[in-house]
């Protein structure tokens, strides 16, 4: 208790006496005004245990998410120890959601690692080379941001092929130019600050300056718009995977299995219905975090 | 903006060209290039595919000299900038080439399916616009009474829940259930043909030819999938009405018009309200150019013959041109759309002038 105690006390410390101690001191600070937000941190347990779920999907599945079992088709929920019940090749429904959790934090983890990069490098080259290379980029960035995205994404597809990884890309390049704008957008205030002229007259080259001085404070912005983000990306990816685009037969993703519990619906809600709550519940944790993550990082927005 | 415009004319002696007409000329290089960048995807879209566009027309039984002909044909053995030419010259001649799938013209075929998505595109925006604007509001004036917290939820949700989820659930409800509404499709099967298409939109022309029953069964068709998507529009629409009513609320004016001793409806409707209209006309387009799109899993929830079935079937059945050409048509809206809200953004606020 009393270790905790002083750890609270370094961490709240008015004086921090280290470059350490006040990095930390920051996070612990929006840690705090994040734990406050009650919706944010329901949004945060439900995406602990879905991941958690994820993890662990093999210890919690009650049967083999892949083993059809024709004599046991469409069970409704509870029936047979199928919690959940099973879809019309007798698969267990509640065995699928746990795989299909994988499936949907692989494409978020993907996406995640493209879109924003894509965005950063652009938006911040943009922003600090300025002229004739900042027009064309920003040019380009419109004409993406101008698309229809689900669109782009869908003809992006029908070129690569179906497949998780296509979808992801497609997301990818559908995903980036908001990253871009606000990058773009962080460099041009930065760009002129007294700091980064100081290193360049320390001999910094320009691309020392963006990658060690410019991308550290763009980080912050675009997590919050990442977070924001991670809904309508995961709708996508299950509407890809609804239209069939996405993941392919037998993968337990969530958007293909509503997709095949679809002409069922009438007569056996379950096998569409189920699913379709998972998505949801993942898309509002990340609504939810997103809007608190934005309270904490971004304290001039007004989310009221 | 007005600064710019300042230096643009004041720094010259020259007999200043009127301003609206520099801005038109901008708009349109604008225009004329986001198209071109929407092509020029299209086009290495059509390039990349792992199909053979000429196998795609021929078939695989043809001969060798068949094949070679047909590739000269199509142009395919030009340099591939020419060959972008082609193809943008074709666009913009209206030919999207022949769908495989349907053996029409793409143009057609667009012509044909088009109403359908812009019928109930629109049904759903004015669904979002008549109940969002006034949510948006309320939720500002109120701000932290319970219709805030509904305004916030309707949001939250909105933003959350698949689109082709909420249409099977829907589906399941209320035609499934409850049975207040038809179900799939645009009309039942008895009504069909009846009504000579005038407009191609059925609820207007079967009112126009006065054909009730017509019009009954294709409401009670369309207004599921469009309460559906007006749902998505509601969301979008409150709250941005919401944020931009506060903005207003919180304004200097608004506390002037409030000690002058007006009333509350004439300080929010007369005052607050006038501000936002010109924004508000602005997001309205946006949320209408998104059903245009967002009624693409819809459309094949409900089977609704409209474009974004269109696309997605001809998708699945590698049907490359008429995938396209559904993308130019819709991605040109789109731009339309856009260009169009940012001109009546000027045109109608003053300060921009």
């Amino acid at each position: 208790m009393s270790t905790s105690q002083g750890l609270r006390d370094w961490l709240l410390s008015e004086e921090p006496t280290s470059r350490r101690q006040a990095k930390y001191a920051s996070w612990y600070k929006g840690w705090l005004t994040l734990r406050s937000n009650t919706l944010a941190m329901m949004g945060l347990f439900v995406l602990a245990f879905l991941i958690l779920c994820a993890i662990f999907a093999p210890f919690l599945a009650t049967h083999d998410p892949f083993a059809q079992d024709l004599g046991q088709r469409l069970l409704p929920p509870g029936e047979d120890g199928h919690l959940f019940g099973t879809d019309s090749l007798g698969r267990d429904i509640y065995s699928r959601l746990l795989y299909g959790a994988r499936i949907s934090i692989y494409i978020v983890l993907l996406v995640i690692m493209v879109a924003p990069l894509v965005g950063l490098i652009v938006g911040t080259v943009s922003g600090y080379a300025g002229g004739w290379i900042d027009v064309v980029l920003m040019r380009v960035t419109d004409i993406f941001l101008a698309f229809p995205r689900l669109i782009l994404a869908l003809a992006f597809v029908a070129a690569l092929g179906a497949g998780i990884e296509n979808a992801v890309l497609a997301i990818s390049l559908t995903a980036w130019p908001p990253y871009a704008r606000i990058a773009r957008a962080e460099t041009l205030t930065i760009r002129n600050s007294d700091y980064i002229h100081a290193i360049k007259l320390q001999g910094a080259g320009p691309f020392r300056i963006v990658t060690k001085h410019i991308w550290p404070l763009c980080i912050s912005s675009l997590v919050i718009r990442v977070t924001l983000d991670m809904a309508g990306i995961i709708l996508t990816a299950a509407g890809l995977g609804f239209l069939g685009l996405g993941a392919q037969p037998p993968s337990p993703e969530w958007g293909a299995m509503i997709s095949e519990g679809r002409q069922y619906i009438l007569d056996y809600w379950w096998v569409a219905t189920i699913p379709g709550i998972a998505i949801f519940a993942i898309s509002l944790a990340f609504n939810l975090l997103g809007d608190g993550m934005r309270d904490v990082l971004d304290p001039k927005e007004d989310n009221s | 903006m007005a600064d710019q415009n300042v230096n643009q004319t004041g720094g010259r002696l020259r007999p200043p060209v009127p301003i609206w007409v520099r801005k038109s000329l901008a708009t349109s290089a604008t225009v004329a290039f986001t198209i071109l960048g929407l092509l020029f995807v299209t086009f290495m879209i059509g390039r990349v595919m792992p199909i053979d566009p000429v196998l795609a027309v021929i078939g695989e039984r043809a001969t060798q000299a068949q094949y070679e002909q047909t590739f000269r044909d199509l142009g395919l053995d030009q340099p591939l900038l020419v060959q972008f030419w082609i193809y943008v010259t074709d666009v913009l001649k209206g030919d999207f080439g022949t769908s495989i799938r349907t053996g029409q013209e793409v143009t057609t075929d667009i012509a044909r399916v088009f109403p359908a998505t812009l019928e109930l595109a629109t049904l759903g925006t004015l669904f979002g616009v008549v109940l969002g604007v006034p949510l948006g509001v309320i939720a500002a004036v109120r701000q932290g009474s319970w219709i805030d917290q509904l305004a916030r939820f309707v949001g939250l949700i909105g933003y959350s829940m698949p689109i082709f989820w909420l249409g099977l659930v829907g589906l399941l409800i209320f035609y499934g259930i409850l049975g207040w509404v038809a179900g799939p499709g645009r009309l039942g099967i008895f009504y069909q043909g009846i009504v000579e298409p005038i407009t191609g939109l059925i609820l207007v022309d079967s009112a126009l030819r006065g054909e009730w029953a017509v019009f009954r069964n294709a409401f009670s068709h369309i207004i599921l999938p469009a309460s559906l998507l007006g749902y998505y529009s509601l969301a979008y629409i409150s709250r941005m009405t919401r944020s931009f009513m506060l903005e207003q609320l919180g304004s200097e004016y608004v506390t002037t018009a409030r000690v002058k001793g007006l009333s509350e409806c004439q300080v929010v409707w007369g005052h607050a309200f006038r501000n936002i209209r010109i924004q508000l006309v602005t997001v309205i387009a946006l949320a209408y150019a998104n059903l245009l799109e967002g009624s693409v899993l819809t459309e094949i929830i409900f089977a609704w013959p409209g474009l974004g079935q269109y696309i997605t079937t001809s998708l699945l059945a590698n049907d490359m041109n008429s995938v396209l050409g559904g993308t130019i048509v819709i991605g040109t809206i789109f731009v339309g759309i856009n260009i169009f809200s940012d001109l009546l953004y000027r045109f109608l606020d003053p300060r921009s002038k």
